[in-house]
Order: C-alpha cells, then structure tokens, then sequence
C-alpha cells in the first residue's frame, strides 16, 4: 500500500513538467499522446459501480475518418482500474442497433458473467442495460471486448489493470499500458468476403519471378522448394491474413504517423503493460536499445526473463520493465508478425523527442517446419513426438531424411507425401473440405520464438522461458489428454478444430469439474493461432513442472503443438476459440462445458 | 560474466517485497537464462543496458537450494537437447459420466430458455455458417486480328456456403457492329469436394447466330497443385449431342502487381454436328498469354495475345465457310472482380 501511494506522489510531481498538454477527446486520458503515465488525476474507471455506453462513433487515424463502435467515445476504451478483493458493478448501456456484449478478458468470474452471447447469456439487446456484477479474485493486466459480431474489429476494446491485494512483487515508478490494435477502414464483413473470395487477398508480400532473380533474404527459397509448395497448393508467404494493405496498427489508437507517446524519467523503472487487442495482428515487439524484463504474462506474474524482443499473440498480455537511464527517446516498434507495417511509439523523457523508426524487417517465410514436419527435421529432432512419428511409414521417413535440412528448405522430396493423411488423426477430426494438411511430424514448439524471430541476432522471449512466479496451485497430474486439431484450408479461407465449424452443430468439449486434463493443441495448418479458453487460467507445459506459467490465451505455432494442464473449477459454458476474430467467425470456436454446476448433486 | 550476474543480483534485492509475512515466498532465480548467450553473441551490444535495469524480483528465501526449481535456462537447455518437458501425456480418454451429467446449457438456468435459444442460434450461425460471393470479370477484350475487330467476355459468379454454392457462368464473342455471335450461359449448383476441388452441375443455354441449343451440364472446377486454375466440363444438348471442355489458367506473378497468366481451352465433340459447324474429336484448341496489372486487385487491365485454331472436321466446316482455320489476335481488356 505505501508502495503504491509512494510510487503515485512520485507521479504527481513528474506531472507539474507536463501541465497544459491539450488533451483532445478522442482519447481516454491515459491514451493520449504525451502521456505521463498512469495517474490517479487522469480519470480512468474505477470504484464499484463503472458505466459503460457503447455507441457508433466517428474515429480518425492518419488524416481520415471512419466509422467505429466504441465504448464512452473513446478508442481504446476506457481503462478500468479495480483492486484485487473488490465487487464490481458494471452498468453496460448497448445504444447500438445491434446486440453488443462485453467480455471480460482473463478475468475469472462466474460463467454468466463471462459476456458471450448464446454461450453464457443473452447478449445486450439493443437500447438496453445490462449490469455485470462479480467479484474481482486477482491482480493483473486484463482487457474487454465484445464478443458480438465483427465488433471487436470495429474498436470495442478496452485495457484493465487490477491492481494486487498485497504489495505487488513487481517495483515500479511509473506504468504505462500499452493497447496494440489493427485498424481498417473496411467494413469488417468487407474483410471477410474478401479473404472468401480470394484467401491471400490481403497478401501483397508474395514471391514473384522477378523478385526470385533479383534475390534477397525474401525471395532466398529455391526453385525446387518453389514448386513444391506450389504442388501442394500452399503459400509459404501466407503469414498473416489481413496486412497492411488495409490496417493501420494503433498503440493506444495512435497510428504511427501520431505517433503515441509515453514519458519517463532517466533511471526510473517503467512498467509497460502490454495488451494486443488486435483482431487479426499477431505483434513482435521491441524496444530498439533497451532491454525488456518481463515480469508477467497473461496477467500473472512470472519470473523476470530478460529479452529483447517478444511475439504477442491476440489477446496476450505481458507486462515488461524497462529502465531506460540516457536522457533520450526510444522508439517502441511493433512489428505485424508478416512484417507488411508497424504500430510505433515514443518512449521519452520530454515530448518531442523522438528516435529513429527502423525499417520493417525482410518478410519471414514459411519452412518445413511450419508445414508440421519439425520432427522430421534433425534440427530439431531433439524436441521431436515419436508418438507421431510412429505413425509414419518409412516412405515418409526417407523423405524426412532428404528433408533434414528442411529449415533451409530442401524439401523437394516431400512433394511425393500426403499431405492429408488420414491415419495421423483420430477419428474424431473430419478430413474434409475444411481440412488441406495435417501436420505429419508436429513438435512442441513452446521453445521456438515463432515465425520470423528465429534469427533475428538477439533474444526473443519463448514460452520455455516463462516460469510463474508462484508454485502452480494444482500439481495433480493430469489424468486424461484432449486432443484438439487446429484446422484450416486457406484457400477457402476456412477454420475449424478437428475439422468441423462450429456453425455444424458439434459436440462441446466436456470435463468434470475440478476435474485435472492435458489438453494438447495440434496446429494442422501453416498460420499461427492464439488459443483462448473463457473461464480458466491454465499450465503451459513448458518443462518447468511446478511452475509452468498460467494463461488465458496461448499462441500455437504453425505444424506446432502446445500442451497444457487444466483444472476444470469453473462450472458452467465456456467458449473456447481462435482469437484471430476472422477465425473464429469462420468457425474456430467450440463450447467447453465444465459439470456438475454450482448447487448440482456431484 | 560473473560480476555481471552480481550486479543483476543486487538489482533484484529491492526492498518492496516483504513477503516473508505471507509465506508464498518464491526463490527467485535471476531467471536470466540468456545472459550468457547474449554476452557470446557477436555483432554489436544492444544490451548494454542490462546491468541497469534490475530484475523486479524477489529475494531472500531459506530454502534456497534444496527446493529450489531449476531455472528456466537449465530447462530450456534440456528441452533443446531432447526430452518432452513436463509430464508424459496420460492417456487420450473421453470424459466422465459427470462431465456429461447437468443441464445442456448452463445459461438456460440463469436467464431461460426462451431468451437463450435464439441467441445460441446466432452464435452458432456467427461461427462458420458465412455466406458470400464474388462475381469475376476474368475477361473483358477488345479483340484485334484479321478481319473486323471484335469483343469477348468470360465471367462467373457465385454466392453461398463454403461447400454449397451457385454458379453462374458465361462467356461469348462477337464483331463490333454486328449481332451476336455466339454466347452461352450456364446456371449451375457447385458443391465442394475438397480443399480445392469443386463439383458443379446444371443448365447451359446458348444465344448467338447458330441454334440456341440448351444443355445439361456436369463438370468440376477447381485448383490444381502448382496453382493451376483448372474448370473442366462435360455437355449434353437437347438434341442428344455431347460436347467437352478443358479449361486452365496459371497466374505467374511477375511482380506483386504485374502478372503474366497462361491460358488453354480444349474443345471436344463426341460427333458431328454441322449445324454447329463441329466435327467429332478435338474441335477447338485456344492459347492466351495475359499480362494484366492489378492497380488494385480487384482491378486490372490488360494486354494479350491468343492463337485460336479448329481441328480435324471442324476446320473443314470452317474452310467450308471461307473462314481460316485458325490464327492470332491481339486483345487488350480488364479483369475485374467484386
């Protein structure tokens, strides 16, 4: 407590330097451009009682206006900031013509507040209230959004902080948050058709004939290896599926041209919270020299792993601690993980001050690998399942051979497997139109940084560097495995686990309550997908037994696999889904139901 | 190296933590698995930094080497060198007879049925049932060789599900200032039978100067491997005649704007029939080269070039008519899609 009351008289007198920035109200105040910081002068929501109004507002980036659906007129919603112990009344106005909902993300409330309509309530109707009402069990950095529609893509987002019941581990002078966003002018629904009609419209990073002869780090991948990914109909270029050629990434709903920006004192230590709220934008962040120590991830604390770089997958948080000591700025990139833009920011101790913007890196591209090969690669052979390579004949295995050095990409011989084979799947996944690879060879890639940051010559944050803070509350070792298949065809732009939409009626994911499961994501197809269970934090399987670090949300790595353990506590529907949004409308998204219910016989 | 790792040490030990009073005090590892490496690494220190920015850890705990969780370091090194980290996967298994057990949906309790139901049927529709379309205007040309220069068109559209759609086709060409020659018109239902192959059957109607024939239609469309787009399709008219086609187009992209795109159509006849002026066998071949630039990729003009021949009885009944065989034109036209 007197940490927190020292930390914030600090703040009020860095504030006296700042006296008479204009603030516009286009932006909630801890948002905009110039910003101090997090500061108790700075109205944010708090307290037990938060009113909330969604309505269509104009927003303007980069010199134009469009149309978006925010909450108090603001983009990014209004911060709300709660204490750990507290009740919380929300008082959500829909002025829209359309259901709204808000769910709130990370946090652990009661099934029906959870804010997914036909899932856990009705939705918002609109010109109605809907008051939300749980309490608050944890500390954290958090975000809502809708979960109605398209909404998210049009701005309905907003960050939360909660802040501990106990002194926070984590020693700071000064916060900033950090909401990293996407934004079109294109009707969300316009982005659909499109990608509907031609699965890498937004793609304009492609190989091309005369960027092959011309060469360079984009265009190294040989003739041969061309062809055979040609032959299998697969774009290795296809890395993310709304780009730049539509998007403008927000920090705090600046574009780069506004260029956001945050101030520190020399030698202070700054705590960044990053959210990415993106809807279709996977983020790799960096703070060109300064180091980042991340103290926690997904709202939880983790042991401080130093790095210079991380990927954030949608709806991931982490909160870094940077100490920057030089009287000069920095810029805070952003990079969309194919590289196509970046959202950019100023971290500086007077405003006005900038820092050179580095140039977007080459494009990365697909390898071996993130076709589901890794256990064939020697490479990575180390990390390999045999289970899944048991179910490979030696044909195959012949063909890994010549592929070993896959990463480089000689990988002509793979032209001759199947790409869909059956037999590596359980029964329970539907082979069909929706499903063009199964991953033959997937490995744990929890230790891998992910696409595009494998040689980038310094450190990037992997899931195998995250340890929680704290012993995991439950050690029981998981007594069954749920296996789930992320699956795609992305030509026809298609999404779905274990090969069926959710739109087909399919059998939610069951468990007992309290109930202790593994569940294992095996990533089918070439695209990196954040996968976020409503309701639940779980254990990363990461090696650290005991202390595998606690999400909501966990990126899975193309041809990748990631594990982890679940307790199932919290009774009643949950949903579970891609967060790339286009994904999961496309049908990405299962219901998980946890039973007995509260007040049910066990 | 060492005194680097002190100098993190000491950064760590900040006061804030007294949290020896709630027992849940962790050993904290300077969890700096990387230090080591990134001080190896070459090519410049964008770390200089490090020894300034003091973990936000805690300190202090007894126990401190007995319990002690191996560091992140120690794992990920194993991890890389070959086991699966963590706990075997216990058995795949279906859930108990508890998680089955409770009420379908849990929601209903709390807020009815009657006001859960339609919002679950949106939720189900908003999770995969999408429907759309896209109408292509693959060629629209000029068409200049011998003779009076001319036009054509090749068009589709379609609109549904991912697996159920329908597909509207057509194409034909005529002479500037005259009546039409010869367009058709197919009506067809698709239905996809894989990731990229699609079954389409249906109704073609044909317009022009020679007998409005009607057909049925079954065929399939769809993408080859190497990305060739392939539309392949069989007829048979009103009048008992049967006819094929073979279409394929390859999209070579010369840069992300400009893009050369190969194209074949084979015609076939199963018989004569004069007043088409075909004969059986290989009727028809056309070869086009395209190079079009997408100024956005919805829009793009382009020119070409196209060598048009008939075979076999169908080139008699040409040359029975004073017309060429065959021959080349030059087309300029858009391509275009919404």
């Amino acid at each position: 407590m007197t940490q927190t009351i020292d930390r914030r008289s600090l703040l009020r007198a860095g504030a006296v330097g700042a006296a008479g920035l204009g603030f516009s109200g286009l932006f909630p105040a801890w948002a905009q451009t110039g910003s101090l910081g997090l500061t108790p002068q700075m109205p944010t929501l708090s307290g037990q009682d938060i009113h909330l109004k969604i309505a269509n507002t104009p927003f303007t980036v980069g010199g134009r206006t469009g149309h978006a659906v925010t909450m108090n007129g603001v983009l990014p919603a209004p911060l709300i900031r709660l204490r750990e112990g507290q009740n919380v009344r929300l008082h959500v106005e829909n002025t829209l013509d359309e259901d709204s909902s808000i769910h709130w993300h990370g946090l652990i409330v009661p099934f029906q507040m959870d804010g997914v309509p036909g899932v856990s309530f009705p939705g918002i109707k609109p010109r109605t209230t809907f008051v939300y009402e749980f309490p608050i069990v944890q500390s954290g950095t958090y975000w809502y959004h809708s979960h109605s529609g398209l909404q998210e893509q049009q701005g309905h987002y907003g960050p939360i902080v909660i802040d501990p019941a106990e002194p926070d581990p984590v020693a700071y002078d000064r916060e900033h948050v950090i909401v990293l966003s996407d934004w079109t002018f294109l009707h969300p629904h316009q982005l659909v058709t499109k990608l509907k009609a031609e699965g890498g419209y937004f793609n304009r990073q492609r190989q091309t004939l005369f960027g092959m002869l011309r060469g360079g780090p984009e265009e190294s991948m040989s003739a041969s290896d061309r062809a055979m990914w040609g032959k299998m109909r697969m774009d290795p270029t296809d890395i993310a599926d709304v780009t730049t050629a539509t998007y403008t990434y927000l920090v705090n709903g600046h574009g780069p041209q506004e260029n956001w920006t945050g101030l520190f004192r020399p030698g202070e230590r700054v705590r960044l919270r990053f959210i990415n709220a993106a809807t279709m934008t996977i983020f790799n962040i960096r703070i060109p020299g300064l180091p980042m120590t991340v103290v926690s991830a997904d709202g939880l604390n983790v042991r401080p792993v130093a790095v210079d770089e991380f990927q954030i997958g949608n709806a991931e948080t982490y909160d870094v601690i940077i100490q920057p000591t030089e009287d000069k700025a920095f810029t805070l990139v952003a990079e969309s993980i194919d590289r196509s833009g970046m959202a950019r920011a100023t971290l500086t101790p007077r405003l006005g001050m900038t820092a050179p913007v580095p140039p977007l890196r080459p494009r990365p591209t697909l390898t071996m690998k993130d076709m589901g090969m890794g256990g064939m690669d020697h490479g990575s052979m180390a990390g390999m399942d045999h289970g899944a390579m048991a179910g490979m004949d030696h044909g195959a295995m012949a063909a890994g051979a010549s592929a070993a050095t896959a990463d480089h990409g000689s990988s002509h011989a793979m032209g001759s497997m199947n790409m869909r084979d059956k037999s590596l799947v359980p029964d329970s996944v539907k082979v069909g139109v929706g499903v063009d690879a199964i991953a033959m060879s997937p490995v744990d890639r929890t230790g891998d940084p992910g696409v595009g940051l494998e040689n980038v010559g310094h450190k990037v944050l992997t899931y195998r560097d995250l340890m929680s803070l704290t012993p995991n509350p439950d050690t029981r070792p998981p007594q069954r495995t749920i296996e789930v298949h992320l699956t795609g065809n992305m030509e026809r732009f298609m999404w779905s686990f274990d090969g069926e939409k959710f739109s087909e009626g399919v059998e939610p994911i069951r468990f007992e309550r309290n109930e202790r499961a593994r569940v294992v994501l095996i990533n089918d197809t070439m695209m990196t997908h954040p996968i976020h269970l409503h309701g639940h934090f779980f254990e990363v399987v990461n090696g650290h037994t005991g202390s595998y670090p606690r999400k909501h949300t966990v990126n899975v790595l193309p041809g990748g696999k990631v594990s982890f353990d679940l307790t199932a506590d919290a009774p009643g529907d949950w949903a579970f889904h891609c967060h790339l949004l286009l994904h999961m409308h496309a049908g990405m998204f299962r219901v998980v139901t946890v039973r007995p219910l509260e007040g049910e016989a066990a | 190296m060492k005194s680097l790792l002190g100098i993190f040490l000491v950064g760590i030990a900040t006061p804030v933590l007294a949290q020896q009073d709630h027992g849940a005090a962790v050993q904290q590892e300077p969890a700096e698995p990387h230090a080591q490496h990134q001080v190896d690494e070459p090519g410049g220190d964008p770390h200089a930094g490090h020894d300034m920015s003091p973990k936000p850890s805690e300190p202090t705990d007894p126990h401190a080497g007995h319990q002690m969780p191996s560091t992140p370091a120690k794992d990920a090194h194993q991890a890389h060198a070959g086991h699966e980290p963590g706990i075997p996967d216990p058995p795949v298994a279906p859930p108990s007879a508890a998680a089955l057990g409770g009420p379908t949906h849990a929601a209903d309790a709390v807020f009815g049925v009657a006001t859960m139901a339609p919002a679950r049927e949106t939720v189900r529709k908003e999770h995969g049932d999408i429907k759309s379309g896209m109408i292509l205007i693959d060629q629209l040309e000029a068409v200049i060789g011998k003779g009076k220069d001319g036009y054509a068109w090749n068009a589709q559209g379609w609109y549904g599900g991912d697996i159920d759609r329908l597909w509207v086709k057509t194409e034909g060409e005529s002479r500037f200032g005259e009546s039409l020659e010869s367009a058709e018109v197919q009506a067809l239902w698709s239905r996809a039978l894989d990731p990229w192959w699609n079954l389409q059957a249906g109704i073609r109607q044909d317009f022009g100067a020679g007998p409005d024939r009607t057909y049925a239609v079954v065929g399939v469309q769809g993408l080859a491997p190497y990305w060739f787009e392939v539309d392949g399709a069989l007829f048979l008219s009103d009048k008992g005649d049967v006819t094929a086609r073979l279409e394929a187009e390859y999209d070579q992209r010369l840069t992300q704007k400009l893009i050369l795109q190969p194209a074949a159509e084979l015609n076939f006849s199963a018989q004569d029939v004069p007043e088409l002026g075909v004969g059986a066998g290989l009727t028809t071949a056309e070869l086009g080269l395209r190079l079009r630039y997408e100024f956005v990729p919805e829009f793009a003009p382009y020119v070409g070039v196209k060598y048009e021949r008939a075979f076999g009885d169908t080139a008699d009944f040409r040359r029975a008519r004073d017309e060429k065989a065959g021959g080349w034109q030059l087309l300029i036209g858009i391509r275009s899609w919404f």
